[in-house]
């Protein structure tokens, strides 16, 4: 666990990585409520026209999440967290959630701290981009 | 495909819908935890969230809680109010996530009930090479807690096309 009140501008956030299979993925629509069959029937449609299953958008939303928390280590607040649905991953497939510290400014006394997000597939490509706001405990 | 955004679609934009209630349970955490994938105890155990400060499991970023399921009014597949989620409408079938945001006023935790509001801001087409003319479909929903006061608002946009 880094410690948040010493991080700098240009540190990297331990990378996170997914590689969500079917049963992942059916977890993931659980949790989250989302039962789009896109995710995790084959014979779906709109899976057979992409032709795979692919990830929640939400699903890498939630892993740049896990991957700010997991850096972050409840030592302070995710105040503002963002994704963007570049490119479509594929049930199964690596997802490397990585992260930056890219300002960090102060607010009423606390530290404020602005990461850049994205995660990358297995050819090194970017299919997500993010940012998040963090407060740091004073 | 021939497909405009008509007068009537726009006059859509704006318009508050009916407020609905999300509940963030301990249940609902854990399960959202595990659908992530999460290791951090916190998110699961109540004396591990008590060790990092926590009165109540709090909730993972992104998690807003759960909406209550009301068979006929809540969408059965996207488990949120018809619509107000990614269900494609406007005579378009296909639908992908393009992006979502958070934006908190303060942390959530387990135990608390919301009010949610939703509406579209916003209409845009957009040209694919693979998937021709998609709608890009922008909504923002706000969660106020039991006091009215505004917890989250959050940002999604939803990609709506045709096969």
């Amino acid at each position: 666990m880094a410690n948040i009140a010493r991080c700098e501008v240009g540190d990297e956030l331990p990378a996170l990585v997914k590689q969500p299979d079917r049963e992942q993925l059916v977890k993931y629509a659980a949790g989250s409520g989302d039962f789009n069959p896109l995710h995790y029937d084959p014979d779906f449609p709109q899976a057979q026209e992409i032709g795979a299953n692919l990830v929640h958008g939400r699903f890498k939303y939630a892993a740049l999440g896990q991957l700010v928390s997991d850096w972050l280590g409840h030592q302070g607040f995710v105040r503002r967290i963002s994704a963007s649905y570049r490119g479509m991953d594929r049930l199964g497939e690596a997802i490397t959630c990585r992260g930056r510290v890219v300002a960090i400014g102060r607010e009423r006394g606390r530290r404020v701290v602005l990461l850049a997000l994205w995660t990358e597939n297995a050819e090194g490509r970017r299919t997500t981009e993010g940012t998040a706001e963090v407060v740091c405990e004073p | 495909m021939d497909f405009v955004i008509t007068t009537e679609m726009q006059a859509e934009i704006g318009v508050e819908s009916a407020a609905s209630r999300y509940e963030v349970t301990t249940t609902g955490i854990r399960a959202f935890a595990r659908g992530v994938g999460y290791e951090d105890p916190v998110y699961y155990d109540r004396e591990a969230a008590a060790t990092a400060g926590y009165e109540q499991l709090p909730a993972p970023p992104g998690y807003l809680g759960t909406p209550v399921y009301l068979p006929g009014s809540t969408d059965p597949v996207f488990s949120v109010p018809q619509g107000s989620g990614p269900r494609p409408r406007y005579g378009l079938t296909r639908v992908l996530d393009g992006g979502t945001e958070a934006i908190y006023e303060r942390p959530l935790h387990a135990g608390e009930t919301l009010s949610v509001t939703d509406r579209l801001v916003d209409l845009k087409l957009r040209q694919s090479r693979s998937l021709g003319t998609m709608l890009i479909v922008s909504r923002e929903a706000t969660y106020r807690d039991q006091a009215g006061e505004i917890v989250v608002r959050e940002r999604s946009h939803y990609i709506f096309y045709e096969s």
